[in-house]
């Protein structure tokens, strides 16, 4: 079966965000792909290339067959979630409202939406009695549920996200790992996983890329990359990330 | 068949009547008591022959009134043959009234013969002040260089005004100031200034027992009042205004100014005239206070009212486009900020002259919507730039069309800052329309500038507390449209 996303020779300039040298990668079908490394190593402008937030210089990005072009990605963009590290929910609108953006832009029935809703509250874990609160009245762990529920509204065939979970406090973040986890896995959902944490990549990952400064450096399950290092960089970061969580 | 030639007649008799009641005779006056008057009078000689007339009260100076007449958003206003020499024809020699006639035909306006007074420039001066001094001259000025003068602004630019009067009397004064004519004669009896410009009918020249200067050496031309019409105005239009002619002298005419600034109406000084040429005593039916206040009130929501939906609907989609930025961004921001540094008044005299404007309600709206255009513009763009680009992001990742995210994203999120930015315009223009009594609009101006007029202030306040109240009502009304209008989620 062949890739859900494929990105050939795919680069960027160093303009409004870090800069991307030829990069190939290609995002399996099911799976979790992390996109790990250190800051300004241009993990998010990949993730926010896929989306088109950021135009690539030169190169091909591929979705599901057919290529991604100005075009088609109003369109493609409604088979791809997307979550950000603030949830990004429109302090405007409802949890509620939210969530039914786009179905209702896209003038879905009421009963389908009703459906969709429940099925997603039990999924993400979240009570429907908070829904018709706005997102200034929830917690930050409750507000990436809902950008979540939002996120897989539409059922997307692609799942991004961009540090999902790095502003949240240890104990929140550990739950919603968890249930993260374990949604990807009812779903079988294809996700991207953009994280600068060895351990939430490791937990995560069935695919991990790791990256420095532009380039990816290696990709592969953790126990290639801790074992199987194509490089002294990958060491040193890996020994970097393990000796902090001893310390 | 017959029921469409029936419908067919009705709505051609309508048309006709709405056109005859739409174009009444419009009467112009400048801004002071007699001219005021004048007005008054002419339109109740119209009135009187069957003419329907409206009086468009105090429109300005000169040039206003000239170019308004000329470029036809009025029919008629009074003049002295003086001015029409000096200031419209510009020419320095002494014209007989037939001369003026004959100039004047090629503009397409006609002239009565003169009313029957002259109101000549005259400089005034306490009596008891030109008695100790000695000074019963304009030349006797000259030996008192010390006194304070204060001139109209118009008498100070006027080609036969201060500095001609002041070359042929070799005068030394240097200490002049510029102030308005109502407010000068306050002045001069509180002794702040010495001598002004006066016309020498005025009223208050006896009232305040003021000396007008002898002009020894004949410097000030004859001012003789006359009306000035369009001569494609009706036939018994201009019949009667011709029958006023010779019909008032001087002394007339300083008892119907005296009246005019006593009882504070001109319409009631008007008909003094009437009642004592005519024998007839009936006046015509005097606005209530109450029917005036809803009128200027009517009025005054108009011209706010109107600008502001126009500064509304064109200022948001310019907001939209200058947040935006680059150029063309920056050049809308600009032309709108440029707009609000012409001060107020500059701005009604600039649009005045142009072809579709005018002295015209118009005119003033046009004024005010420009006026009001730069807070909302600006407040929509920087109410968008605020939005934070992680928000802007996720809406088009989203995958919501441009127009939805303009609609359900941005703008929400902007109203506040939007909202603001309107509550600002319609509170500023609220102020700025009473500037538009100036240009014969109407609103609340209409009583402060007569109240300015006439030097009264009871009549000033009864137009500058409507005023201050309607801002105040805006203001609350917008603080109310704030909870119905900007998101409960952005309120928290």
């Amino acid at each position: 079966m062949s890739a859900l996303v494929q990105l050939v020779d795919v680069t960027k300039g160093y303009t409004d965000a870090p800069a991307l040298h030829p990069t190939n990668l290609s995002i399996e079908r099911g799976k979790t792909t992390v996109l790990i490394g250190p800051s300004g190593c241009g993990k998010s402008t990949l993730l926010r290339i896929i989306i088109r937030l950021i135009a690539p210089d030169s190169g091909t990005i591929d979705f599901d067959g057919s290529q991604i072009t100005p075009a088609n990605i109003e369109i493609l963009r409604r088979r791809i979630g997307y979550v950000i590290q603030e949830g990004g929910l429109f302090p405007h609108l409802t949890a509620h409202a939210n969530i039914l953006l786009m179905a209702r832009h896209l003038e879905k029935s009421d009963k389908e939406m009703r459906t969709r809703l429940s099925e997603l509250c039990e999924l993400t874990r979240f009570p429907e009695n908070l829904l018709a609160r706005y997102p200034l009245e929830l917690s930050g762990g409750q507000r990436q549920r809902v950008s979540l529920m939002r996120a897989l509204m539409l059922s997307p065939e692609l799942l991004l996200l961009d540090e999902p979970l790095g502003a949240l406090d240890p104990l929140v973040r550990a739950s919603l790992q968890k249930d993260l986890k374990e949604i990807f896995a009812r779903l079988r959902q294809t996700a991207l996983l953009v994280t600068h944490d060895l351990a939430e990549a490791a937990y995560f990952g069935d695919e991990i890329v790791l990256m420095n400064e532009g380039r990816v450096v290696q990709q592969g399950s953790i126990t290639d990359l801790r074992e199987r290092p194509a490089n002294p960089f990958v060491s040193e970061f890996i020994n970097a990330q393990r000796s902090v969580a001893l310390a | 068949m017959k029921s469409f030639v029936r419908l067919t007649l009705v709505l051609l008799f309508f048309s006709a009547t709405l056109c005859f009641a739409a174009n009444p005779v419009l009467i112009g006056s400048k801004k002071f008591t007699e001219s005021y008057v004048l007005g008054e009078i002419a339109k109740r000689t119209l009135n009187e022959t069957g003419i329907p007339a409206e009086h468009r009260q105090g429109m300005g100076g000169t040039i206003i009134l000239w170019e308004a007449l000329r470029g036809g958003q009025i029919d008629v206003y009074p003049e002295y043959t003086g001015t029409i020499a000096q200031e419209i024809l510009r020419t320095e020699r002494q014209l007989s009234v037939q001369e003026i006639r004959d100039a004047l035909t090629k503009f397409g306006v006609g002239m009565t013969e003169p009313l029957g007074f002259n109101n000549t420039y005259a400089l005034v001066m306490r009596r008891n002040e030109a008695q100790r001094l000695g000074i019963r001259t304009i030349g006797d000025l000259g030996k008192h260089p010390e006194l304070k003068i204060g001139l109209t602004h118009e008498f100070l630019d006027r080609r036969d005004g201060w500095q001609p009067l002041r070359q042929r009397y070799s005068l030394p004064q240097l200490n002049i100031v510029g102030i308005d004519h109502a407010l000068g004669y306050a002045a001069l009896a509180k002794g702040s200034i010495d001598v002004k410009d006066a016309y020498s009918t005025d009223a208050k020249i006896a009232e305040n027992d003021l000396v007008a200067l002898a002009d020894s050496f004949d410097f000030f031309p004859k001012y003789d009042a006359v009306f000035l019409f369009r001569t494609s105005l009706r036939d018994d239009a201009i019949a009667a205004l011709h029958g006023l002619a010779g019909t008032l002298d001087e002394a007339r005419m300083v008892r119907l100014n005296a009246e005019a600034e006593r009882t504070k109406n001109y319409t009631k000084a008007a008909n003094l005239y009437f009642q004592n040429a005519a024998g007839s005593t009936t006046l015509t039916g005097d606005e209530s206070f109450w029917q005036k206040l809803a009128r200027w009130t009517l009025r005054h929501l108009e011209l706010a009212g109107f600008s502001l939906l126009l500064s509304i609907v064109t200022g948001i989609p310019l907001g939209i486009f200058a947040s935006r930025g680059g150029a063309t961004g920056n050049m809308i921001l600009g032309f709108a900020g440029v707009m609000q540094t012409v001060p107020s008044l500059a701005l009604l005299a600039l649009l005045v002259p142009l072809p579709f404007f005018g002295i015209s309600v118009r005119t003033a709206i046009a004024a005010l919507f420009l006026y009001g255009l730069l807070p909302i513009v600006r407040n929509t763009a920087s109410g968008l730039q605020d939005i934070p680009r992680s928000l802007r992001e996720s809406a088009i990742a989203l995958g919501l069309t441009p127009a939805a995210r303009l609609w359900r994203i941005y703008l929400p999120m902007a109203s506040r800052s939007i909202l603001s930015g309107i509550k600002t315009s319609a509170v500023i223009n609220i102020g700025t329309a009473t500037l538009a009594a100036l240009i014969g609009a109407g609103g609340y101006g209409e009583p402060i500038l007569s109240g300015l007029n006439l030097n009264d202030h009871v009549t000033i306040l009864e137009g500058a507390v409507p005023a201050a109240l309607l801002a105040l009502i805006v203001q609350w009304s917008f603080d109310l449209l704030d909870r119905i209008l900007i998101p409960k989620g952005l309120r928290l």
